[in-house]
């Protein structure tokens, strides 16, 4: 394995859109270099969570080695790294291209260059890889090569004109691709005589091997003993197990030595240990400095997860420190809530990560969740200079103490076809955008720049913007920093009691239409009780918004015709099993789906 | 001993009920649903061959219960009274054939306003018949007609003085309260118009708008009266009737002293009783089950049947889903006669657990408006009511739907108006 001749290697990633065909292409790439055979290839070999291929979106990235003869007589080693396509995993996005030296970047022929391409292309220039575009989806009748090569060459700037044209889904064009790997993107450099200097670009945990850290050696070899350090976090281990990346599988070898990308295994407890982006060196004979780029990931968005049967707080417990052992970006604390008892409040990337976790505690743990809003971290300055990070709206201080409020603001690019500039420019003004610039991709399209509140886009942003393009806009974000604003605390109160889980942190001059919403959605959640319950939001004590449950006045089953009491005592069960998923707020029964849906109002 | 058919009535009888249905009707109510078929009027082959599997239904099934007396039967449908001339009499004779029948026994028809005919009337007296129940429901025509009865006020009227002329002395008015166009006034003169009439039961039921039926699916072109109104006629009913004389006994029921359905309160009392028909539902003796609801399944299930012993000698008891003296049925002794043929949409005989048996007992009880019987309750299960339920009604005594009073536990107006969501408070599960 030594003996592997560093200038045939090629360490590679797709960039795309997401839907432009970045996953088709890899599984072509994989199947056209005779690892697998189509019928092996379950559709989309690199997303293999359940939930990546039901949405279609890589979540963890995924690394593939394959073996491939170039028209040359040589064997390449084309090590693919299929990187995350979403922006709440733009930290891992840009360490798993730090561990590449070239990018393909994937174009659909008739949709042309989209925001997420943009931003995706850019990282991948900013990592100095050198990037070669492909024209995928040719085959469709709606396809314009010409134009978007023309738009990737006015656009970004790189030479487009003998860009491979090829449909992955049909397998047209795949060994032109394939040659031009070999051509247009460099070997790997790097010396296996010097010190390690090794890559984490991702981990995933294994209850018998521990983590596993997947790493591009930059810099020296390493093997089984060699006693490792992790220089970000400081942690130190003996080398298990070194190998590379089969398809679906893990190949163990003798050894990793720079310009190769591969796994290593060290008796590893926890992913915390192996964070994203930590050079890994030898413990005694260490590199000199650590790679650049290391970044504590942070989470931006936060919210409560409670179990809807309180009875299931241990399993919510125990199934979120099983996927923490994999996702190092979750965190989480417990807390205690008065309408929904004990819980966690929990922090993510974005709200897909949110979502995807969400998920995944309820299909793969089988969890009925209670989700409050989704908030994101306040810095709130308190008249005696403290400053203090806010992630459950409930604990904001005495508002009296507070000097004032800060906000996370982002950096958002939305593209779009200048038929919707206008829809799309009011959208980002209600949502207290700034705006930046336009700039013109070509007559049609156009880049809008905008500074952005996160929680103004955290929910329902994408949809709304999908929406009012007629899903041709496209969008990504970067955090730019905070902001002071003018925050308050809406807080709900039913039967006169404050639902803490049902309070969040919004703008001022947004306040009232908010809680008139949240009001209207509640009075439609709750059902009717015995006495007549008010619905009331409250800013800072003053009442701004109510509505009313009237009180039950009527339910009696009529007839019960021929004796037919199984039909009878089915209603009764139904109306009692409804009363088993309620949460009681003094002597209110609030239904589970009553914190939920307060998160959907409605954008129009 | 009596001597009654072919069957002798010993003192130590069980007491059951029987109930028959007849699903056809010339057309669908809007609000209806009820298994029953519309003909269109005129009768079919399909009637016969129905009475028939009703007649092999009920001969087959009699030996099941050789132990029990028969103290009401309910012809109910649809609308029975569509069925030919002399069909009637001979389910009733094949009914006094198969099973004891109490002399007294409370004998009910259902009867749509439209059916009316006076020899078939007298031939309902004639084979033993004692009760008529007649779907009025309003007496404003134009009520009528937005939820598709197709009498008028007129017709109903008429009916009313054929049944009393062929000999009919105790006589039931079905109303509705709630019905689309319907007003306070309007509901006021139907009373007025129907206790003018002086039956001697009235039943009054809200409008159910159940899903699937065309008043459902078109409530929206509907003006329904709004909630205020509907409990002010609801209220009505209840001052009105009992000013004319009237006492409620459950919660749709009213009657003169007297005069109290039999057979509609074996249900709420657990009494035993037997349904025989298409999707009839049946319990005996903490038993429940039910005949499948498609006219094919049903015949299938009629066919497997086991013929009955010869008439001419007297039958044996057959092995019954033994009576569970006590609250401690035992599951294995579901053995009434659902076989595999006819096990489409049926339910299977189910052996109500002590717990099911309590449920029952209060929410069924509480329909009447004399209540449960306490001590009662103690003596049937072995536990008291205050032991499995002392929490629920304490808190429902507190919130004012539910009274003490002596030995009996009874809901309160209020909690007639609500008596869903008591009686779901007695859900043990």
């Amino acid at each position: 394995m030594a003996s592997i001749d560093q200038s045939k290697i090629r360490n590679f990633c797709i960039v795309a859109h997401i839907d432009h065909g970045k996953s088709t292409l890899a599984d072509r790439i994989i199947e056209k270099t005779g690892l697998l055979t189509s019928r092996e290839m379950q559709a989309q070999v690199l997303d293999n969570m359940e939930l990546e291929r039901e949405r279609g979106i890589t979540i963890k990235a995924q690394t593939v080695r394959i073996i491939y003869n170039g028209r040359d007589g040589s064997e390449y080693i084309f090590n693919l790294i299929d990187t995350p396509g979403h922006v709440d995993f733009n930290y891992e996005v840009s360490r798993a291209l730090a561990a590449c030296d070239g990018a393909i970047l994937v174009v659909d022929a008739a949709q042309g260059i989209e925001a997420q391409t943009l931003a995706n292309v850019y990282l991948a220039l900013d990592h100095d890889l050198d990037v070669f575009p492909v024209i995928n989806k040719i085959d469709l009748p709606s396809a314009d090569p010409e134009r978007v090569k023309n738009e990737i060459e006015d656009v970004i700037g790189i030479e487009a004109q003998d860009a491979p044209l090829i449909s992955a889904k049909n397998g047209i064009g795949i060994d032109e691709v394939l040659e031009a790997i070999v051509e247009k993107i460099p070997a790997p450099g790097g010396s296996p005589d010097n010190p390690l200097q090794a890559l984490i670009f991702d981990s995933v945990y294994d209850s018998y091997k521990g983590v596993i850290v997947f790493c591009r050696i930059m810099e020296g070899r390493v093997a089984k003993g060699t006693q490792i350090k992790m220089m970000a976090t400081g942690a130190t281990a003996e080398v298990v197990e070194v190998g590379y990346f089969g398809p679906g599988q893990f190949i163990p070898c003798d050894e990793l030595s720079a310009g190769m990308v591969g796994y290593l295994t060290a008796s590893i407890k926890n992913v915390k240990d192996t964070a994203v982006g930590d050079t890994v060196t030898d413990l005694n004979r260490p590199c000199a400095a650590p790679l650049p780029g290391y970044k504590k990931v942070n989470s931006m968005v936060y919210c409560g997860m409670y179990p809807a049967d309180g009875a299931k707080y241990p399993d919510l417990r125990d199934a979120l420190e099983k996927l923490k052992l994999n996702d190092a970006s979750l965190n989480y604390e417990p807390e205690t809530s008065v309408a929904l008892g004990f819980g966690f409040r929990c922090g993510f990337l974005g709200l897909l990560h949110l979502e995807i976790i969400q998920e995944r505690l309820e299909r793969e743990y089988n969890l009925d969740l209670v989700t409050t809003a989704p908030g994101v971290i306040y810095r709130v300055h308190k008249t005696d200079g403290e400053m203090l990070e806010l992630t459950n709206p409930s604990n904001l201080p005495d508002p009296a103490s507070i000097a004032y409020m800060e906000e996370p603001i982002v950096s958002a690019e939305i593209m779009v076809t200048t038929e919707f500039i206008g829809p799309i420019m009011q959208l980002c003004q209600e949502r207290r955008g700034r705006y930046i610039s336009t700039e013109y991709i070509e007559a049609a399209r156009a880049l809008l720049k905008y500074e952005l509140p996160l929680n103004e886009i955290i929910y329902d942003f994408f949809d709304a913007l999908k929406s009012r393009s007629r899903g041709y806009a496209s969008f990504d974000y970067e955090m730019k920093g905070y902001e002071q604003a003018s925050l308050v605390k809406l807080d709900i109160l039913i039967n006169h009691e404050e639902v803490d889980a049902l309070s969040f942190i919004v703008h001022a001059d947004n306040a009232y239409e908010r809680g008139r919403k949240m009001c209207e959605k509640l009075k439609d959640e709750i059902p009717r009780h015995l006495f007549e319950i008010p619905i009331q939001a409250a800013v800072g004590g003053k009442i701004i918004a109510r509505e009313t449950v009237k009180a039950m006045r009527k339910d009696v089953l009529a007839k019960c015709y021929g004796g037919d009491i199984t039909r009878k005592k089915k209603l009764l069960e139904k109306q009692k099993e409804g009363k088993k998923r309620m949460r009681q707020i003094g002597s209110v029964e609030i239904p589970q789906s009553a914190f939920m849906s307060v998160l959907k109002l409605d954008d129009k | 001993m009596i001597n009654n058919g072919r069957c002798a009535i010993s003192e130590n009888m069980k007491e059951l009920s029987i109930y028959i249905h007849i699903p056809f009707c010339i057309r669908k109510c809007l609000y209806c649903d009820f298994l029953s078929f519309p003909t269109g009027g005129g009768h079919t082959d399909a009637m016969r061959e129905y009475a028939d599997c009703l007649c092999r239904e009920i001969r087959c099934s009699a030996p099941f219960f050789n132990k029990y007396q028969v103290l009401s039967i309910f012809l109910g449908g649809g609308t029975p009274t569509l069925l030919p001339p002399g069909t009637i009499a001979s389910l009733l004779a094949v009914l006094r054939e198969s099973f004891h029948i109490a002399e007294d026994a409370e004998i009910t028809v259902e009867m749509n306003p439209e059916t009316a005919a006076p020899d078939k009337l007298r031939e309902y007296i004639t084979a033993g018949i004692n009760r008529l129940s007649i779907g009025l429901q309003s007496t404003d025509d134009a009520e009528l007609e937005r939820i598709g009865r197709i009498h008028d006020y007129r017709t109903f009227l008429r009916a009313y003085e054929l049944a009393r002329e062929a000999g009919f002395r105790n006589i039931n008015v079905d109303l509705m309260a709630a019905l689309p166009g319907q007003d306070t006034a309007s509901y006021r003169r139907t009373l007025e118009r129907v206790a003018a009439l002086a039956p001697e039961h009235i039943s009054a039921y809200s409008l159910m708008l159940e899903e699937g039926t065309p008043l459902y699916e078109q409530r929206e072109r509907f003006a329904f009266p709004g909630e205020d109104e509907d409990r002010e006629m609801y209220a009505l009913t209840k001052a009105f009737l009992q000013s004319r004389g009237y006492r409620r006994y459950e919660i749709s029921n009213y009657a003169h002293p007297g005069y109290e359905c039999r057979h509609n309160q074996v249900y709420w009392q657990r009494g035993n009783y037997v349904g025989f028909g298409l999707g009839a539902s049946s319990m005996t003796d903490n038993v429940r089950w039910r005949v499948p609801a498609t006219p094919e399944a049903y015949r299938r299930y009629v066919d497997s049947l086991p013929e009955p012993p010869a008439s001419s000698q007297p039958p044996e008891p057959l092995e019954l889903p033994e009576a569970p003296e006590s609250a401690e049925a035992s599951p294995s002794q579901g053995t009434f006669p659902l076989s595999d043929a006819g096990a489409a949409e049926a339910l299977q005989p189910h052996v109500l657990t002590a717990e099911e048996q309590m449920e029952e007992y209060m929410f069924l009880g509480l329909r009447l408006m004399r209540g449960v019987d306490v001590p009662a309750f103690g003596r049937q299960f072995g536990r008291s009511v205050e032991q499995v339920y002392g929490g629920v009604i304490d808190t429902l005594c507190t919130q004012g739907l539910l009274e003490r009073a002596q030995d009996r536990l009874r809901l309160t107006d209020r909690g007639i108006d609500i008596s869903n969501y008591v009686m779901a408070q007695f859900l043990l599960a």
